[in-house]
């Protein structure tokens, strides 16, 4: 791609504006910024660590000039390969950006630098008694500009909503080099169209944020966990869909598969039925009277659809417990490969027990390491398979199941990504869900935003000829 | 051999011994926010994951194990924060041990790379540290240069500094070495105060036999104090963990056989030490040994017997205070005390048991202070601005004392206090020696 300039000559044209301690191209750097927490391995020729919004703007307005590709990267925890360099070119690290963190307490809201890491929001807004609901599991690493580019959320969706709710204002260099604003700091805004929604989400292909003007909300003033088994997963799956009905929104619903249970229990025992089919993880947050009576009901109901244990946490111990069992999940599923290809395909919540069947006959089917688990209460799961990426002829077999849960959730109703993004992996997919005029309108604002498709390129759509997931 | 042939035969080396641990990591990047060299360098080929995945690189062969791969882990400072963040239990240190081990292999075959320092260094790790009488007469050079006021002249003159940045901010850090006739003798029991309680023996280390001889006779001291029974074994040696972090494979375990043989020769309960980065190395000498079958059961006996001098005391139901601390302590771990041993509580109880001490916790106490073993010499740059960003922290604490559990921390630490210009409030102490000051050793 990078066919006009030579490595030699851009790093010079680069070091003009931007000092050369923060241009890398060594071998070693390069491979260092050749990976996310996804797969693939794409070489970039360069790395430039900017900091300020006059350097992004400068190198994508040489990017355009000189036709080289720019992929903006925050600290790479991506599960879809959105920051890999998959054209050669340059990696913008963005990480290392001057950092921003303003909490504005009487207008309930944060203005942070991209750089800022998702877990410092939490704390600043906390330390004033407000709160920033969005919390992606990587959310001690990952950077807001990265969480905001791929509208990553976390298991709070359901009550709360996700990223895009909270991001009114953005500041963004667009492909083309201009700095331009978006939003602003009302929570109202209908002045001409929503540049904001289009940005957040859009895996840095239409700018690079610099700034963000994010939403806090009032801290819930208490909360209670409760964790139920069901041997059957239809069971469970109705379970969730009628608490939704009863009236009760909870602030996390959580579920994990037997295979997953039993991964957590060989990896840590933490007490769970490991002859459940199913458990479900409920809680509830607000005023210490209201989540009483919410918590109760929701035990009821559980009860009702069978459950074959409902424990309530009594004290923040056991609470913590619970929770524990829950983040054991990804570290547990590991032992039973080194390749984990984490999906989150997502469907309606009404639709989680057949989608759950439809998984049950895939792992059947290709024989693989099939686990189930996610956010049920929004509809979002993460089905992972464990696999060994040396294993030719399983990783075959992998990217067929991989084809066949996209499919099977398009089918449902539900979509291919819930919180990763498209990235490299789903782009194949995209007018399966979309249509192809759908896929056209996208390419178009796509086109009008960056007409030399200089940012980020290769993401969200398929290349020509691309049909599906390709893994090795 | 050709240069080439050399570089494969030691990339296919770094495939048997870490690809598949390497290959265990899932790149989420959990161990970014605790890595002190990704956190001032701001680069991910200086963070674990990255290094991880520079070592699966090499490996591979798609990099030059000494071009490309050796900086990077030359400058990780094994504080092994990462091991303890890490959700799939990636066994970093090993990939790192296998790393070091190839790369020193590999400078030695290719002769060219053979630096001054890395000779100079060669020859202290062979003939220097395991040997204590020579140490001791380093250190009693020490204290005769600091007693006869040579020391003041050169700090006056900044002599020292001319020749060596770090060794002449290093020479002013260090603390005032005791006279030789004070030292306690290898051999010896020392017996415990009414009584005996336990017996133990002590570890004494070789840097802090040398030149931190008080810290390890108040230790012994104090363990006396509380009804226990003391005994420094003969035969026992430096610990090894200098020669392996160095990818000196052989050696290390040459010292590790003869520590296990010198304890086992004693039949008593603990090996207790007061220094936590030997201390980690002892306390992994069953993973040096685990591919000698006829050592492996031996190491596995003397791990189970290693203990950290804070551990014992901690569980002490009275530690026999005599006099009231003035001032607020603040702590810094030592990392290989707290990320290898786990041992993180019982210092601070200890701290907290202190008539009249306050103590404050140091916000981000569990992030690295650079010291590294020998980091901090190697490394000065890095290393200091590491520290300074540490001594930010230290500083709100409005400490007056702050405490570390080891002897590179220690001079580190005492060092921060220099460059931030704290020196006239605040002082660097070993746990021990608060601890044995409070209950009336001096």
């Amino acid at each position: 791609m990078m066919n006009r300039l030579s490595t030699s000559e851009l790093l010079n044209l680069i070091e003009q504006e931007i000092p050369r301690e923060r241009i890398l191209d060594s071998l070693a750097n390069r491979y260092s910024y050749s990976f996310d927490a996804s797969f693939g391995e794409y070489l970039p020729d360069i790395i430039v660590q900017a900091t300020t919004k006059e350097e992004v703007s400068f190198l994508l307005k040489l990017a355009n000039e000189h036709q080289f590709p720019v992929y903006p990267r925050g600290t790479a925890t991506s599960l879809s390969g959105g920051s890999l360099a998959v054209h050669g070119g340059v990696m913008l690290d963005i990480s290392q950006f001057e950092k921003k963190l303003i909490v504005d307490q009487e207008n309930l809201l944060a203005i942070v630098s991209p750089s800022v890491i998702t877990s410092e929001i939490h704390e600043a807004a906390e330390s004033v008694g407000l709160f920033y609901p969005p919390d992606p599991s990587s959310s001690h690493v990952s950077t807001i500009g990265g969480n905001i580019s791929e509208n990553s959320s976390g298991p709070k969706g359901l009550k709360y909503g996700t990223t895009k709710e909270y991001v009114i204002g953005l500041e963004v260099v667009t492909p083309t080099g201009e700095i331009i604003r978006t939003g602003g700091k009302t929570v109202k805004n209908v002045t001409g169209y929503d540049l904001t929604r289009l940005i957040v989400g859009s895996e840095g292909t239409l700018g690079v944020i610099t700034e963000a003007i994010i939403r806090l909300i009032p801290k819930p003033a208490d909360r209670k966990t409760l964790l139920a088994s069901f041997d059957s997963v239809i069971n469970s799956g109705k379970a969730i869909t009628n608490i939704l009905a009863s009236g009760i929104l909870p602030s996390a619903m959580e579920l994990m598969d037997n295979a997953c249970i039993v991964a957590v229990e060989n990896y840590m025992p933490s007490g769970l039925p490991t002859e459940a089919a199913a458990i479900i993880i409920i809680e509830v947050d607000g005023y210490k009277v209201a989540i009483q009576e919410e918590i109760d009901k929701c035990a009821e109901v559980c009860e009702r659809f069978n459950a074959t244990s409902v424990k309530v946490a009594k004290n923040e111990q056991e609470r913590e417990r619970i929770w524990k069992s829950r983040r054991m999940v990804s570290p547990a599923i590991t032992q039973l490969g080194p390749t984990k290809i984490s999906e989150d395909a997502t469907v309606p919540r009404s639709k989680i027990p057949e989608m759950m069947e439809r998984l049950g006959e895939i792992r059947e089917k290709y024989k693989l390491n099939l686990v189930v688990f996610g956010h049920a209460g929004d509809g979002n799961l993460h089905p992972n398979i464990l696999t060994d990426i040396r294993n030719v002829e399983e990783m075959k077999r992998v990217e067929d199941a991989v084809s066949e849960i996209f499919e099977a959730a398009i089918e449902l109703g539900g979509t291919l990504s819930g919180e990763h993004g498209i990235g490299l992996l789903k782009a194949p997919y995209m007018s399966l869900e979309l249509g192809e005029n759908g896929l056209l309108m996208m390419k178009k604002i796509k086109e009008a935003w960056d007409p030399k498709n200089i940012l980020n390129p290769g993401k969200i759509f398929p290349e020509e000829g691309q049909k599906k997931v390709v893994l090795i | 051999m050709k240069t080439d042939e050399i570089d494969k035969k030691y990339s296919n080396k770094l495939y048997e011994s870490a690809y598949d641990a390497a290959n265990m990591c899932v790149q989420c990047g959990y161990c970014l926010p605790v890595c002190p060299t990704y956190l001032t360098m701001g680069n991910e080929a200086q963070s674990p994951r990255g290094r991880i995945n520079l070592v699966k690189m090499a490996a591979e062969g798609k990099i030059d194990i000494l071009n490309d791969l050796k900086e990077p882990m030359e400058l990780c400072l094994g504080c092994r924060a990462c091991e303890v963040a890490c959700p799939v239990n990636v066994p970093y240190s090993e990939i790192y041990e296998s790393a070091l081990n190839v790369i020193a292999e590999n400078k030695k075959a290719s002769k060219s790379s053979h630096t001054m320092p890395d000779k100079l260094l060669q020859t202290m790790l062979k003939n220097l540290f395991p040997k204590k009488k020579h140490l001791r007469t380093a250190g009693s050079f020490l204290w005769f240069y600091q007693s006869s006021g040579l020391s003041k002249l050169t700090q006056k003159t900044k002599i020292m500094e001319m020749v060596s940045k770090p060794m002449g901010q290093f020479e002013r850090a260090l603390p005032k070495v005791e006279s030789p006739n004070k030292r306690y003798k290898f051999g010896e029991h020392y017996k415990a105060v009414g009584e005996r309680k336990m017996i133990v023996a002590f570890f004494p280390g070789c840097i802090m036999d040398a030149v931190m001889s008080k810290i390890n006779r108040q230790s012994i001291e104090l363990l006396q104090k509380c009804g226990i029974e003391v005994v420094i074994p003969q035969n026992i040696t430096c610990c090894g963990a200098l020669h392996s972090h160095q990818g000196e494979v052989d050696a290390t375990k040459k010292l590790a056989k003869q520590n296990i043989e010198a304890f086992e020769e004693l039949g008593v309960t603990y090996l207790i030490n007061n220094a936590g980065g030997c201390g980690a190395m002892l306390y992994e000498y069953d993973k040096l040994l685990a591919d000698e079958p006829e050592w492996k059961n031996r190491a596995n006996k003397f791990v189970a017997r290693s203990r950290d001098i804070t551990e014992v005391l901690a569980e002490i139901d009275e530690i026999p205070y005599e006099k009231e601390w003035r001032g607020v302590i603040t702590y810094q771990d030592s990392c290989h005390l707290r990320n290898v041993q786990g041992v993180i509580d019982p210092p601070r109880k200890l701290l907290k048991s202190i008539p009249g001490a306050t103590f404050v916790e140091l916000k981000n106490s569990h992030l690295c202070c650079a010291s590294g073993g020998i980091y901090n010499l190697l490394h000065f740059e890095e290393s200091m601005e590491i520290l300074d960003e540490k001594m930010l922290h230290v500083i709100k604490t409005e400490a007056s004392t702050i405490v570390t559990t080891n002897p590179g921390c220690l001079l580190q630490m005492r060092l921060g206090i220099e460059r931030s210009g704290s020196k006239n409030k605040m002082q660097g102490l070993h746990l021990m020696e608060v601890i044995a000051e409070a209950c009336g050793i001096n």
